[in-house]
């Protein structure tokens, strides 16, 4: 069989010695390019299998860049305050839950909850990060699973609902720095995530919470 | 939270020496059935989850499209998958291209490991071949292997 290796980080392509390979300066998490663009898509596999061809190993490079800026974020509305005697990021979650249950219903659940909690224990997730904030050891805290699982499903709670709040597709990485840094919640699951490390959980444990940069 | 900054990160991860690339020369594009092989931890949602340390892969069959992406890293943006399959796992793409005998046939079958994964040579050792040898018996000629 030949293969065609599809990578957006020269190095890691080369340390490898693929037989055939297209390096594109593309986001981590799309190495297609662009989502909904068929012809950008056909382009970038006409240009993968136009490796087919050649009589050695090569390794391409793809003559399309798309840069992350590092500052798009999603403009994205947010729940206005409901019930003040609540969290606000418990607040927050439950004004999301009818923009998560269209995105799911649009797009299936791709992205979103299912790895270490649903709907049903949502809460009780966000309930022992609030708690860890508050003082509690996080193995008392009660987190309904593995951190970085239960970090994952919260976070792809917010970005789902998110496809469908947002007027435009996000860009890459725009719904994650919006999550992270615009909601209650993500702001929370940070903060609990530096009073993990800062207890002196093992680096595994908490370091996987979030994109490793931040 | 940059890309820029997550690729720096990840860039200099050693990867494995092979003696030699094997390199194959396959039929006439035309004539070739070609597959998917995705790190990016695709499953059907019926099927078993990948574990943390999973060096074993899951079938992705083309007929079903209810694929869900339940990778254990969260140093890549999910929203492309979300937004269209095709972004990562380009099946509807495939068939175009089969439709317009572009390539002889998409795959009936396809395969999706998890990417996440630091011991290698196990997958070196027995998935990897394992999958190879899955994909050789469908008569799969031609390869794409896609990342997140």
């Amino acid at each position: 069989m030949a293969t065609i290796v599809f990578g957006s980080i020269k190095e890691q392509v080369e340390s490898t010695a693929p037989p055939r390979a297209l390096c594109c300066d593309f986001p981590l998490g799309r190495p297609l390019g662009e989502p909904q663009n068929p012809e950008f898509q056909h382009r970038v596999l006409e240009s993968a299998f136009q490796l087919l061809q050649a009589e050695e190993p090569i390794i391409k490079e793809y003559d399309v860049s798309i840069p992350d800026t590092a500052d798009e974020v999603l403009a994205c509305p947010l729940p206005p305050r409901h019930d003040p005697d609540l969290h606000p990021a418990l607040d927050e979650v439950r004004g999301l839950r009818p923009a998560y249950d269209r995105a799911i219903k649009k797009y299936g659940n791709r992205i979103g909850m299912g790895r270490a909690i649903d709907l049903e224990n949502l809460e009780e997730a966000i309930a022992a990060l609030i708690k860890i904030t508050e003082g509690t050891p996080w193995k008392e805290a009660g987190i309904p699973g593995f951190p970085s699982r239960v970090s994952q499903d919260i976070r792809g709670y917010y970005e789902t609902a998110a496809l469908e709040l947002s007027e435009n597709a996000p860009k890459a990485w725009a719904g994650t720095r919006w999550f992270f840094n615009n909601t209650e919640t993500g702001k929370l699951l940070m903060s609990a995530r530096q009073t993990m490390a800062d207890s002196g959980a093992n680096q595994p444990i908490w370091f996987y919470m979030a994109p490793g940069d931040s | 939270m940059a890309d820029s900054d997550i690729k720096a990160m990840t860039a200099q991860i050693p990867g494995v020496d092979f003696e030699e690339t094997s390199f194959t020369n396959p039929v006439s594009l035309n004539e070739a059935t070609v597959a998917i092989v995705t790190s990016a931890a695709l499953h059907h949602p019926d099927d078993e989850e990948f574990t943390m340390l999973d060096i074993g892969y899951r079938v992705l069959e083309s007929s079903r499209h209810d694929y869900v992406l339940r990778h254990w890293s969260p140093n890549f943006d999910p929203t492309g998958f979300a937004l269209d399959i095709n972004t990562v796992f380009p099946i509807d793409r495939l068939q175009e291209l089969a439709d317009r005998n572009v390539i002889g046939k998409v795959a009936e079958q396809h395969l999706s490991y998890a990417g996440n994964q630091f011991d290698l040579s196990s997958i070196q050792l027995d998935s990897g071949p394992s999958g190879a040898q899955f994909l050789k018996d469908q008569g799969v000629d031609v390869v794409l292997l896609t990342p997140v």
